[in-house]
């Protein structure tokens, strides 16, 4: 594993100078995981913040070989790029070891993209797929998604006097993704550099399909003082409302116990969207929302015990 | 990209050259511009690993400078700055 030194020896390869929102979490991702993979590298991203705001006319962030197609498709374009590559490394017309990546968001992964992605990890492509999961289509000014969590506030479903904030919970796409019986599928945070940087590495030792989901704090849908991006992942991984892991062939790996487990509400309280729950009449979801998260939790530390993996 | 192009010479497919986004100065989005210390900072990188503009440059293993034209001044470089009691990157009003 490479350590932060060694990284920084290493070019970027996202430049600055792209329109993403000060602090945002998503071109931080793109940078740590392309700086944790030596080889040249191809990348293919769904629209959403990220394409938009990286490749305005004329200018591209991206100094690796980038492709854009639509919204749904990020996954089977780059099945199309990897399997060309395959086909033109057979015939001996290129050589060398190639990665492809697909960036996606969680719109374009959960939702819209969730069948060229199940398609892809299906066939066995060669690529690896990170969703960068913001809970919401923060680009088009926050819609809920299927990864936005109960309770969280959105413009299609906002808090007020009906409801309280989306009602159904949250999907679980990393589970969806273990079903696929992929080698590896992992979850993992913006806020642990080291977590991030493994788990690509990892991703990037194993042929076949991979899956990354990483939970990426959003200073303007989620709400927050645009410096605490690196504190909010953090927090998610301590209250475990994200809990950090991986899956390796159906074998459940633990990457990060907390020392004590902190309560929901610590993540909850610095963000706009949930600031209707601490209301006292709200006081009983914000409950069902904490045991939610402890079931989650209690049950993912059994799947890991059932291996003899937990740290 | 200093003129604007006319529709017979746009590039087929809308395909750009690699990293043409660095013309692109972002630094007149901030409000607030980090100041590091020279003498306290430890050199840890996070700051370089955290920012989201590529805006802290390194070298040998050294935070040299950071690239005021990227830095959109969202301070993520002072929050995870780790040197106590006072943390090395300041953050300080542009006026």
């Amino acid at each position: 594993m490479a350590t932060l030194k060694e990284l920084a020896v290493r070019e970027d390869r996202l430049t600055g100078g792209h329109r993403m929102c000060p602090g945002c979490g998503a071109p931080i991702i793109v940078r740590q995981a392309l700086m944790a993979v030596k080889e040249p590298v191809v990348v293919v991203s769904a629209t959403g913040c990220l394409e938009v705001s990286t490749t305005i006319f004329p200018y591209s962030a991206w100094k690796v070989p980038f492709l854009h197609s639509a919204f749904e498709n990020s996954a089977a374009t780059m099945s199309g790029v990897e399997a060309a590559y395959t086909s033109l490394k057979k015939q001996g017309k290129i050589t060398g070891d190639t990665k492809f990546i697909a960036f996606g968001g969680d719109g374009g992964t959960y939702d819209i993209g969730f069948q060229s992605l199940s398609g892809a990890m299906e066939r066995g492509h060669d690529m690896l797929y990170i969703c960068y999961d913001n809970q919401a289509y923060m680009n088009t000014s926050v819609q809920r998604s299927g990864a936005t969590p109960r309770g969280a506030s959105t413009t299609t479903e906002p808090a007020g006097k009906v409801k309280q904030g989306k009602v159904m919970t949250r999907k679980d796409l990393t589970e969806c993704m273990v079903a696929h019986n992929i080698p590896y599928a992992a979850q993992t945070i913006v806020g642990d550099w080291r977590d991030l940087t493994k788990k690509v590495e990892k991703a990037m030792s194993i042929k076949g399909p991979k899956f990354i989901n990483v939970l990426q704090p959003c200073q303007l849908g989620w709400g927050y003082r645009m410096d605490l991006t690196i504190e909010l992942g953090k927090l998610a991984a301590d209250t475990c409302f994200w809990p950090l892991y991986e899956v390796e062939n159906g074998k459940y790996t633990l990457s990060y116990t907390p020392k004590e487990k902190k309560p929901l509400a610590e993540f909850l309280k610095p963000q706009n969207r949930f600031r209707h729950l601490f209301k006292p009449e709200n006081q009983k979801l914000l409950e069902e929302l904490q045991a939610d998260v402890d079931r989650k939790w209690e049950l993912l530390k059994k799947k890991c015990d059932c291996f003899g993996t937990e740290k | 990209m200093a003129q604007e192009l006319g529709w017979k010479e746009l590039p087929e497919g809308d395909a750009l050259k690699a990293g043409t986004a660095a013309d692109f100065h972002t630094g007149d989005w901030r409000s607030k511009r980090p100041i590091k210390d020279d003498k306290t900072c430890i050199n840890c990188l996070f700051c370089y690993i955290y920012c989201p503009d590529s805006a802290v440059k390194v070298k040998d293993g050294k935070v040299i400078e950071i690239d005021y034209n990227y830095c959109k001044g969202c301070g993520i470089c002072e929050n995870v700055c780790p040197v106590k009691p006072v943390k090395a990157i300041k953050m300080v009003s542009e006026r």
